[in-house]
Protein backbone atom coordinates (compact mmCIF):
# COMPACT_ATOMS: atom_id res chain seq x y z
CA UNK A 1 0.00 0.00 0.00
CA UNK A 2 2.84 2.38 0.81
CA UNK A 3 4.38 1.72 -2.57
CA UNK A 4 1.11 2.57 -4.27
CA UNK A 5 0.94 5.74 -2.24
CA UNK A 6 4.44 6.73 -3.32
CA UNK A 7 3.51 6.09 -6.94
CA UNK A 8 0.41 8.21 -6.49
CA UNK A 9 2.48 10.95 -4.93
CA UNK A 10 4.98 11.13 -7.74
CA UNK A 11 2.33 10.95 -10.43
CA UNK A 12 0.21 13.64 -8.86
CA UNK A 13 3.25 15.85 -8.34
CA UNK A 14 4.02 15.77 -12.03
CA UNK A 15 0.39 16.28 -12.93
CA UNK A 16 0.15 19.31 -10.65
CA UNK A 17 3.29 20.82 -12.17
CA UNK A 18 2.02 20.46 -15.72
CA UNK A 19 -1.35 21.83 -14.72
CA UNK A 20 0.30 24.84 -13.06
CA UNK A 21 2.19 25.53 -16.28
CA UNK A 22 -0.93 25.18 -18.36
CA UNK A 23 -3.04 27.49 -16.23
CA UNK A 24 -0.18 29.75 -15.17
CA UNK A 25 -1.69 29.45 -11.78
CA UNK A 26 -0.42 27.56 -8.78
CA UNK A 27 -2.04 24.16 -8.41
CA UNK A 28 -1.78 22.25 -5.18
CA UNK A 29 -1.48 18.53 -5.03
CA UNK A 30 -2.66 16.79 -1.93
CA UNK A 31 -1.09 13.70 -0.49
CA UNK A 32 -2.99 10.87 -2.04
CA UNK A 33 -4.81 8.18 -0.21
CA UNK A 34 -4.71 4.58 -1.25
CA UNK A 35 -7.72 2.63 -0.21
CA UNK A 36 -9.27 -0.73 -0.72
CA UNK A 37 -12.95 -0.03 -1.19
CA UNK A 38 -16.02 -1.87 -2.36
CA UNK A 39 -17.79 -0.54 -5.43
CA UNK A 40 -20.42 1.45 -3.57
CA UNK A 41 -17.76 3.14 -1.43
CA UNK A 42 -15.93 4.13 -4.57
CA UNK A 43 -19.03 5.95 -5.83
CA UNK A 44 -19.20 7.78 -2.50
CA UNK A 45 -15.59 8.92 -3.01
CA UNK A 46 -16.66 10.26 -6.39
CA UNK A 47 -19.40 12.34 -4.77
CA UNK A 48 -22.26 9.80 -4.61
CA UNK A 49 -23.57 7.58 -7.39
CA UNK A 50 -26.22 10.02 -8.50
CA UNK A 51 -24.11 13.17 -8.41
CA UNK A 52 -23.57 14.86 -11.74
CA UNK A 53 -19.85 15.04 -12.40
CA UNK A 54 -17.49 15.62 -15.28
CA UNK A 55 -15.51 12.42 -15.81
CA UNK A 56 -12.49 12.09 -18.04
CA UNK A 57 -11.86 8.43 -18.68
CA UNK A 58 -8.96 6.73 -20.37
CA UNK A 59 -7.38 3.35 -20.54
CA UNK A 60 -3.81 2.69 -19.47
CA UNK A 61 -2.28 0.51 -22.10
CA UNK A 62 0.97 -1.42 -22.15
CA UNK A 63 2.56 -3.66 -19.53
CA UNK A 64 0.12 -2.98 -16.70
CA UNK A 65 -3.26 -2.11 -18.16
CA UNK A 66 -5.92 -0.38 -16.17
CA UNK A 67 -8.48 2.40 -16.15
CA UNK A 68 -7.96 5.94 -15.10
CA UNK A 69 -10.44 8.65 -14.23
CA UNK A 70 -10.15 12.31 -13.51
CA UNK A 71 -13.40 13.39 -11.91
CA UNK A 72 -14.46 16.90 -11.05
CA UNK A 73 -17.68 18.79 -10.46
CA UNK A 74 -19.22 20.80 -13.32
CA UNK A 75 -18.43 23.97 -11.37
CA UNK A 76 -14.79 22.99 -10.87
CA UNK A 77 -14.50 22.01 -14.53
CA UNK A 78 -15.87 25.42 -15.45
CA UNK A 79 -13.17 27.15 -13.39
CA UNK A 80 -10.34 25.08 -14.82
CA UNK A 81 -11.53 25.47 -18.39
CA UNK A 82 -12.28 29.18 -18.20
CA UNK A 83 -8.71 29.68 -16.95
CA UNK A 84 -7.46 27.66 -19.89
CA UNK A 85 -9.35 29.35 -22.68
CA UNK A 86 -9.62 32.76 -20.98
CA UNK A 87 -13.35 32.86 -21.26
CA UNK A 88 -15.99 33.28 -18.59
CA UNK A 89 -18.61 31.99 -20.97
CA UNK A 90 -18.17 28.34 -20.10
CA UNK A 91 -20.62 25.98 -18.43
CA UNK A 92 -20.96 22.26 -17.91
CA UNK A 93 -24.33 22.29 -16.21
CA UNK A 94 -26.58 21.79 -19.19
CA UNK A 95 -25.97 20.50 -22.73
CA UNK A 96 -25.26 21.57 -25.39
CA UNK A 97 -21.74 22.19 -24.20
CA UNK A 98 -19.42 24.53 -26.03
CA UNK A 99 -17.16 22.58 -28.38
CA UNK A 100 -14.11 24.60 -27.47
CA UNK A 101 -14.79 24.00 -23.78
CA UNK A 102 -15.10 20.25 -24.32
CA UNK A 103 -11.89 20.10 -26.29
CA UNK A 104 -10.17 22.13 -23.56
CA UNK A 105 -11.45 19.55 -21.10
CA UNK A 106 -9.99 16.79 -23.26
CA UNK A 107 -6.69 18.63 -23.27
CA UNK A 108 -6.82 19.03 -19.50
CA UNK A 109 -7.47 15.32 -19.12
CA UNK A 110 -4.70 14.52 -21.57
CA UNK A 111 -2.11 16.59 -19.79
CA UNK A 112 -3.00 15.47 -16.31
CA UNK A 113 -3.32 11.79 -16.96
CA UNK A 114 -0.40 11.83 -19.39
CA UNK A 115 1.99 13.33 -16.88
CA UNK A 116 0.65 11.02 -14.19
CA UNK A 117 1.20 7.98 -16.34
CA UNK A 118 4.62 8.94 -17.64
CA UNK A 119 5.95 9.40 -14.12
CA UNK A 120 4.43 6.06 -13.18
CA UNK A 121 6.13 4.49 -16.19
CA UNK A 122 9.48 6.07 -15.30
CA UNK A 123 9.21 4.95 -11.73
CA UNK A 124 8.35 1.37 -12.53
CA UNK A 125 10.26 0.97 -15.80
CA UNK A 126 7.10 -0.38 -17.33
CA UNK A 127 5.79 0.51 -20.74
CA UNK A 128 2.61 2.45 -20.05
CA UNK A 129 0.78 4.77 -22.37
CA UNK A 130 -2.62 6.42 -22.22
CA UNK A 131 -5.46 5.91 -24.70
CA UNK A 132 -7.26 8.93 -26.09
CA UNK A 133 -9.43 10.26 -23.27
CA UNK A 134 -13.18 10.23 -23.41
CA UNK A 135 -15.48 12.56 -21.53
CA UNK A 136 -18.87 12.01 -19.97
CA UNK A 137 -20.84 14.54 -17.98
CA UNK A 138 -23.32 12.47 -16.06
CA UNK A 139 -24.03 10.59 -12.85
CA UNK A 140 -20.69 9.60 -11.38
CA UNK A 141 -21.95 6.10 -10.56
CA UNK A 142 -22.74 5.57 -14.22
CA UNK A 143 -19.30 6.67 -15.37
CA UNK A 144 -17.06 5.19 -12.68
CA UNK A 145 -18.75 1.79 -12.82
CA UNK A 146 -17.57 1.53 -16.41
CA UNK A 147 -13.98 1.51 -15.19
CA UNK A 148 -14.82 -1.39 -12.90
CA UNK A 149 -15.89 -3.78 -15.65
CA UNK A 150 -12.50 -5.49 -15.95
CA UNK A 151 -11.93 -5.59 -12.24
CA UNK A 152 -15.41 -6.78 -11.38
CA UNK A 153 -14.78 -10.02 -13.22
CA UNK A 154 -12.42 -11.12 -10.48
CA UNK A 155 -13.13 -8.96 -7.46
CA UNK A 156 -15.77 -7.05 -5.54
CA UNK A 157 -13.27 -4.50 -4.36
CA UNK A 158 -11.04 -1.94 -5.98
CA UNK A 159 -7.80 -0.36 -4.88
CA UNK A 160 -8.27 3.31 -5.48
CA UNK A 161 -5.32 5.65 -5.65
CA UNK A 162 -7.11 8.87 -4.99
CA UNK A 163 -5.46 12.22 -5.44
CA UNK A 164 -6.93 15.66 -5.07
CA UNK A 165 -5.85 18.72 -6.98
CA UNK A 166 -6.95 22.20 -6.16
CA UNK A 167 -6.07 25.69 -7.26
CA UNK A 168 -5.17 28.38 -4.75
CA UNK A 169 -8.42 30.25 -5.06
CA UNK A 170 -10.52 27.18 -4.46
CA UNK A 171 -8.53 25.69 -1.65
CA UNK A 172 -11.11 26.59 0.94
CA UNK A 173 -13.70 24.66 -0.95
CA UNK A 174 -14.36 21.01 -0.71
CA UNK A 175 -14.70 20.51 -4.42
CA UNK A 176 -11.53 19.32 -6.07
CA UNK A 177 -10.45 17.15 -8.89
CA UNK A 178 -10.07 13.49 -8.04
CA UNK A 179 -7.90 10.95 -9.77
CA UNK A 180 -8.90 7.34 -9.69
CA UNK A 181 -6.36 4.82 -10.82
CA UNK A 182 -7.81 1.35 -11.23
CA UNK A 183 -5.27 -1.21 -12.34
CA UNK A 184 -6.74 -4.27 -14.05
CA UNK A 185 -6.45 -7.61 -12.29
CA UNK A 186 -2.90 -8.83 -12.72
CA UNK A 187 -1.46 -5.35 -13.14
CA UNK A 188 -0.66 -4.87 -9.45
CA UNK A 189 1.68 -7.84 -9.51
CA UNK A 190 3.49 -6.42 -12.51
CA UNK A 191 3.90 -3.03 -10.89
CA UNK A 192 5.12 -4.56 -7.65
CA UNK A 193 7.45 -6.97 -9.37
CA UNK A 194 9.03 -4.18 -11.38
CA UNK A 195 9.69 -2.39 -8.11
CA UNK A 196 11.10 -5.48 -6.46
CA UNK A 197 8.35 -5.65 -3.86
CA UNK A 198 7.03 -8.98 -2.68
CA UNK A 199 3.30 -9.27 -3.23
CA UNK A 200 1.98 -10.92 -0.15
CA UNK A 201 -0.58 -8.23 0.62
CA UNK B 1 -39.41 11.11 -5.89
CA UNK B 2 -39.54 12.50 -2.35
CA UNK B 3 -42.59 10.79 -1.02
CA UNK B 4 -42.76 9.94 2.64
CA UNK B 5 -42.17 6.27 2.13
CA UNK B 6 -39.21 4.15 3.04
CA UNK B 7 -36.67 3.74 0.29
CA UNK B 8 -34.85 0.47 0.00
CA UNK B 9 -31.50 1.04 -1.65
CA UNK B 10 -29.82 -1.37 -3.98
CA UNK B 11 -26.08 -0.83 -4.49
CA UNK B 12 -23.90 -1.88 -7.38
CA UNK B 13 -23.97 -5.62 -7.94
CA UNK B 14 -26.63 -5.85 -5.26
CA UNK B 15 -30.27 -6.95 -4.99
CA UNK B 16 -33.20 -6.62 -2.65
CA UNK B 17 -36.92 -7.22 -2.23
CA UNK B 18 -39.58 -4.58 -1.62
CA UNK B 19 -43.12 -4.92 -0.32
CA UNK B 20 -46.11 -2.58 -0.35
CA UNK B 21 -45.36 0.67 1.51
CA UNK B 22 -41.77 1.03 0.44
CA UNK B 23 -40.08 1.84 -2.84
CA UNK B 24 -36.87 0.33 -4.11
CA UNK B 25 -34.14 2.39 -5.73
CA UNK B 26 -30.76 2.04 -7.37
CA UNK B 27 -28.63 5.03 -8.34
CA UNK B 28 -26.27 5.81 -11.18
CA UNK B 29 -26.86 2.99 -13.64
CA UNK B 30 -24.49 3.35 -16.57
CA UNK B 31 -23.62 0.25 -18.54
CA UNK B 32 -25.16 -1.70 -15.67
CA UNK B 33 -28.76 -2.87 -15.97
CA UNK B 34 -31.43 -2.52 -13.31
CA UNK B 35 -33.98 -5.31 -13.50
CA UNK B 36 -37.25 -5.37 -11.62
CA UNK B 37 -39.35 -8.51 -11.34
CA UNK B 38 -42.70 -7.95 -9.66
CA UNK B 39 -46.06 -9.40 -8.75
CA UNK B 40 -48.53 -6.54 -9.12
CA UNK B 41 -51.33 -8.29 -7.24
CA UNK B 42 -49.25 -9.22 -4.21
CA UNK B 43 -47.38 -5.89 -4.47
CA UNK B 44 -43.98 -7.46 -4.06
CA UNK B 45 -41.00 -6.69 -6.23
CA UNK B 46 -37.33 -7.57 -6.47
CA UNK B 47 -34.62 -5.41 -7.97
CA UNK B 48 -31.08 -6.28 -9.03
CA UNK B 49 -28.27 -3.98 -10.21
CA UNK B 50 -26.36 -6.11 -12.71
CA UNK B 51 -22.82 -5.30 -13.85
CA UNK B 52 -21.85 -8.15 -16.16
CA UNK B 53 -23.73 -10.36 -18.62
CA UNK B 54 -22.56 -13.82 -17.69
CA UNK B 55 -21.03 -15.54 -14.66
CA UNK B 56 -18.94 -17.74 -16.94
CA UNK B 57 -16.90 -14.57 -17.64
CA UNK B 58 -15.81 -14.63 -14.05
CA UNK B 59 -12.25 -15.64 -13.44
CA UNK B 60 -12.66 -16.27 -9.74
CA UNK B 61 -15.29 -18.11 -7.76
CA UNK B 62 -18.57 -16.29 -7.68
CA UNK B 63 -19.37 -14.78 -4.33
CA UNK B 64 -21.72 -12.11 -5.46
CA UNK B 65 -24.70 -13.52 -7.32
CA UNK B 66 -26.18 -10.08 -8.03
CA UNK B 67 -23.25 -9.10 -10.24
CA UNK B 68 -24.11 -11.27 -13.25
CA UNK B 69 -27.33 -11.28 -15.27
CA UNK B 70 -27.81 -15.05 -15.15
CA UNK B 71 -27.04 -15.62 -11.46
CA UNK B 72 -28.85 -12.43 -10.38
CA UNK B 73 -32.10 -13.37 -12.09
CA UNK B 74 -31.93 -16.95 -10.80
CA UNK B 75 -31.40 -15.67 -7.27
CA UNK B 76 -34.03 -12.95 -7.57
CA UNK B 77 -36.57 -15.58 -8.66
CA UNK B 78 -35.64 -17.77 -5.73
CA UNK B 79 -36.10 -14.93 -3.25
CA UNK B 80 -39.36 -13.78 -4.82
CA UNK B 81 -40.83 -17.27 -4.67
CA UNK B 82 -39.97 -17.38 -0.97
CA UNK B 83 -42.18 -14.27 -0.64
CA UNK B 84 -45.06 -16.39 -1.92
CA UNK B 85 -45.53 -14.52 -5.15
CA UNK B 86 -47.38 -16.39 -7.84
CA UNK B 87 -44.89 -17.46 -10.43
CA UNK B 88 -47.21 -16.83 -13.35
CA UNK B 89 -48.10 -13.30 -12.29
CA UNK B 90 -44.49 -12.15 -12.44
CA UNK B 91 -43.57 -9.41 -14.87
CA UNK B 92 -40.35 -7.53 -15.50
CA UNK B 93 -39.16 -4.03 -16.31
CA UNK B 94 -35.58 -3.10 -17.10
CA UNK B 95 -33.50 0.06 -17.46
CA UNK B 96 -29.85 0.92 -18.08
CA UNK B 97 -27.30 -0.60 -20.42
CA UNK B 98 -26.02 2.73 -21.66
CA UNK B 99 -22.74 3.43 -23.33
CA UNK B 100 -21.29 6.21 -21.23
CA UNK B 101 -18.11 6.87 -23.17
CA UNK B 102 -17.73 7.07 -26.92
CA UNK B 103 -14.70 5.35 -28.38
CA UNK B 104 -13.63 4.74 -31.92
CA UNK B 105 -12.71 1.13 -31.24
CA UNK B 106 -15.68 -0.95 -30.18
CA UNK B 107 -14.15 -3.79 -28.24
CA UNK B 108 -16.34 -6.19 -26.30
CA UNK B 109 -15.64 -4.33 -23.10
CA UNK B 110 -16.85 -1.07 -24.62
CA UNK B 111 -20.09 -2.74 -25.69
CA UNK B 112 -20.80 -3.97 -22.19
CA UNK B 113 -24.10 -2.04 -21.88
CA UNK B 114 -25.89 -3.66 -24.83
CA UNK B 115 -24.44 -7.04 -23.89
CA UNK B 116 -25.88 -6.69 -20.40
CA UNK B 117 -29.28 -5.83 -21.83
CA UNK B 118 -29.22 -8.84 -24.18
CA UNK B 119 -28.19 -11.16 -21.37
CA UNK B 120 -30.94 -9.92 -19.06
CA UNK B 121 -33.59 -10.36 -21.75
CA UNK B 122 -32.37 -13.86 -22.48
CA UNK B 123 -32.51 -14.85 -18.81
CA UNK B 124 -36.00 -13.39 -18.36
CA UNK B 125 -37.15 -15.40 -21.35
CA UNK B 126 -35.67 -18.58 -19.92
CA UNK B 127 -37.67 -18.03 -16.75
CA UNK B 128 -40.77 -17.24 -18.81
CA UNK B 129 -41.16 -13.76 -17.38
CA UNK B 130 -42.72 -11.23 -19.76
CA UNK B 131 -40.78 -7.98 -20.18
CA UNK B 132 -43.41 -5.25 -19.89
CA UNK B 133 -41.32 -2.14 -20.36
CA UNK B 134 -37.75 -1.08 -20.93
CA UNK B 135 -35.64 2.06 -21.09
CA UNK B 136 -32.25 0.91 -22.26
CA UNK B 137 -29.26 2.04 -24.29
CA UNK B 138 -28.34 5.61 -25.09
CA UNK B 139 -25.47 7.34 -23.40
CA UNK B 140 -26.91 8.66 -20.19
CA UNK B 141 -26.86 7.51 -16.60
CA UNK B 142 -30.10 6.55 -14.87
CA UNK B 143 -31.42 6.38 -11.34
CA UNK B 144 -34.45 4.15 -11.09
CA UNK B 145 -37.14 3.74 -8.47
CA UNK B 146 -39.92 1.18 -8.42
CA UNK B 147 -43.13 1.34 -6.43
CA UNK B 148 -44.73 -2.09 -5.94
CA UNK B 149 -48.16 -0.49 -5.36
CA UNK B 150 -48.38 1.29 -8.70
CA UNK B 151 -46.08 -1.07 -10.57
CA UNK B 152 -44.43 1.98 -12.12
CA UNK B 153 -40.73 2.44 -12.68
CA UNK B 154 -39.54 6.02 -12.38
CA UNK B 155 -36.37 6.86 -14.26
CA UNK B 156 -34.32 9.93 -13.52
CA UNK B 157 -31.54 11.27 -15.75
CA UNK B 158 -29.39 14.37 -15.32
CA UNK B 159 -30.23 15.95 -18.65
CA UNK B 160 -33.48 14.44 -19.84
CA UNK B 161 -35.50 14.76 -16.67
CA UNK B 162 -37.78 12.12 -15.20
CA UNK B 163 -39.91 9.56 -17.00
CA UNK B 164 -42.09 6.63 -15.96
CA UNK B 165 -42.52 3.28 -17.58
Amino acid sequence: MDVLKEIGNIGAGHAATSLSQLLQHKVEMHVPSVRMVDFDEMMELGGGAEKKMVSVFLRMEGDAPGSMFFVLSPEQARRFVSMMIHSEDVQFDQPPYDELAISALHELGNILTGSYLSSLADFTNLDLHPSVPSIAIDMVGATLSFGLIELSQVSDQAIVIETCLSTEETEQQDVKGHFFLLPDPGSYEKVFRSLGVETDE
Amino acid sequence: MNKAVAVIKVGIADMNIVREGSVIRTSGLGSCVGVIIYDHLKKVAGMAHIMLPDSTLSKGNIKNLAKYANTAIDELMKRLLMENVSRFALKAKIAGGAQMFQFSNTSDMMRIGPRNVDAVKKCLKEHGIPLIAEDVGGNNGRTIEFDPITGMLRIRTVNKGVSEI
